[in-house]
């Protein structure tokens, strides 16, 4: 959604600069989920639902409590459950909120091919403007993390806003809203690393001693970051990535690459062209009696 | 006046050009996504939506169409020893020093390349593009192959196109060409001229 309030600090397939005089006195923020706090009660998957206004259909039990069972157009943030023995006979239930990790290097919007259909603001947060969305995927194939869906009914990408609309106008998301146990905070993306540091030393002394802040520097870190008990397995927490970054492919294929081949398309036409004025058409004797 | 050639029939001529205005709008509705200094390419197919729901659909036209063709010009394109000395003078092609290049057949390397690129990319298209099809088929594909797939279409498409206008450009540049494609017939010095060895098996002479 547009938010004029917002100061955009990158554009989707603009070559030009984005509207960001403004964007100096903008505070970078961040959402931090502290996993060692999730009690798993899905409250900001429902809170989620009624501020943005989505209604996913009800699907059938697979056997765990991940429901709905995946992110989908109607389901921008999913709790994922994981069962782990992490040492011997010792299980935990490692409940991860998944969702749009607000990179700020996106994939997402480095892919997509439609002006201004994907937005970053100079807060952070990385918007999908669907008005100006084509629905092509290309969203899909620049995110790490697996996040954006295309809609069966609509055809264009959705995925969290970090609720940039209400952010927008000095709330906090709705999920940090109604988180009960607190393990969700938002505010300014040092107040989270420094709110993060506090938890991380308070879970180095209950024993985890690999506690840590996931913010990848892979993607130039990200607008919403963990608290892993476990920081040195990341996979653990439903296949988090360790070390996400844009897939090179999509570097090669969105890098330097397309104005190099668009420049080498436009020199062959100048080549013919002063080929045909210097060297001439090649013509034969009779031709010019028969044509 | 001497007679003219039969050098393609109707049918052939109509499928060359359904194959023609086909690429020619695959080729613009695709380089709108291609690169943001394209994308205004969007308003000839009625904007950014249509242009992506279009664009597949009209590669799968092409695609049925270019097979077609190649399984008729198939035969036409082995390279001959005569290819590979005609190919070595390119230079001289290019200069317009035609004296003498040897005797060639329907078709000179410059042509042959072109057919087997086309040979090779439009499938690769049509399989890379299918891959990438939102919103149905692209969803039962893996992200990485998705990846893999935009860059070989993108590469693909470009390969093709530059061909195409190498294709274009040399209609222009032998004079008397473009009637083989509109009327179906080139002069018989034309033929002598370019495809003397083709020239020979049609005539008898
Ligand atoms: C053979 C069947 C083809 C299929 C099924 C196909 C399908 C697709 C699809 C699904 C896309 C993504 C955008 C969209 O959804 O519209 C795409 C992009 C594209 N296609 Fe095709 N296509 C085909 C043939 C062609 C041909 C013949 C050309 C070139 C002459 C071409 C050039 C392009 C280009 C340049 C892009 C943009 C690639 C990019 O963004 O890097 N395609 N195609
Ligand atoms: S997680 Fe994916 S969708 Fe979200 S900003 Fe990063 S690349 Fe874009």
């Amino acid at each position: 959604m547009a938010l004029q309030s917002l100061d955009i600090k990158a554009r989707s397939a603009t070559t030009t600069p984005p509207p960001d005089v403004r964007a100096r006195g903008a505070v970078p923020v961040a959402k931090l989920i502290d996993i060692s706090k999730c009690i798993g009660c899905k409250a900001c998957q429902v809170a989620c639902m009624e501020w943005n206004d989505l209604r996913d259909e009800v699907g059938t039990n697979a056997g765990t409590y991940d429901n709905p069972r995946d992110l989908t157009a109607q389901s921008w943030t999913v709790m994922r459950f994981s069962e782990v023995e992490v040492e011997q006979d010792r299980l935990e239930w490692l409940i991860r909120k998944d969702g749009c990790m607000h990179c700020a290097d996106p994939g997402c919007l480095k892919a997509c091919p439609a002006p201004g259909a994907i937005v970053q603001y100079a807060n952070g947060i990385v918007d999908f403007h669907e008005e100006h969305c084509i629905g092509c995927g290309y969203c899909i194939t620049g995110c790490p993390f697996n996040i954006p869906r295309i809609s069966q009914k609509d055809s264009k990408a959705y995925k969290c806003t970090l609720c940039s609309d209400r952010v927008a106008i000095g709330l906090e998301p709705a999920c940090i809203k109604t988180c009960p146990t607190g393990a969700l905070v938002f505010g300014t993306k040092d107040d989270m690393v420094l709110h993060a540091e506090g938890r991380i030393a308070d879970l180095k002394e209950r024993g985890y001693s690999h506690a840590a802040l996931y913010d990848p520097k892979g993607v130039g870190g990200t607008h919403v970051m963990y608290v892993l008990q476990h920081g040195d397995k990341p996979e653990l927490y439903a296949n988090l990535p360790r070390d996400p970054s844009i897939s090179p492919l999509v570097s090669l294929w969105k890098g330097v690459t397309k104005p190099l081949m668009s420049f080498g398309l436009g020199l062959a036409v100048f080549a013919g062209f002063f080929h045909y004025v210097t060297a001439g058409p090649k013509e034969v004797e009779e031709e010019e009696k028969t044509d | 006046m001497s007679k003219p050639v039969q050098r393609y029939t109707a049918r052939e001529r109509s499928n060359h050009w359904i194959v023609a205005i086909a690429f020619v709008l695959a080729g613009l509705s695709g380089l709108a996504l291609f690169h943001p200094a394209f994308f205004f390419l969007t308003n000839l197919f009625g904007g950014g939506p249509w242009t992506r729901i279009l664009h597949p659909f009209i590669g799968v036209v092409l695609f049925l169409f270019f097979m077609a063709m190649a399984a008729r010009f198939w035969r036409f394109n082995h390279f001959t020893a005569a290819d590979r000395q005609w190919m070595a003078r390119i230079g001289d092609v290019i200069r317009n020093r035609d004296r003498g290049l040897p005797e060639i057949g329907k078709y000179n390397a410059g042509q042959k390349y072109l057919f087997w690129t086309m040979v090779v990319s439009i499938p690769l298209l049509l399989l890379s593009g299918i891959v990438v099809w939102q919103p149905w088929f692209a969803p039962y594909f893996p992200i990485w192959l998705l990846r893999i797939a935009v860059v070989v279409h993108a590469l693909a498409a470009w390969i093709m196109i530059l061909g195409i206008i190498v294709h274009v450009y040399a209609a222009i540049w032998v004079k008397g060409s473009v009637r083989a494609m509109t009327r179906g017939t080139v002069s018989e010095a034309w033929a002598k001229h370019h495809h003397r060895a083709w020239y020979r098996q049609m005539t008898g002479k």
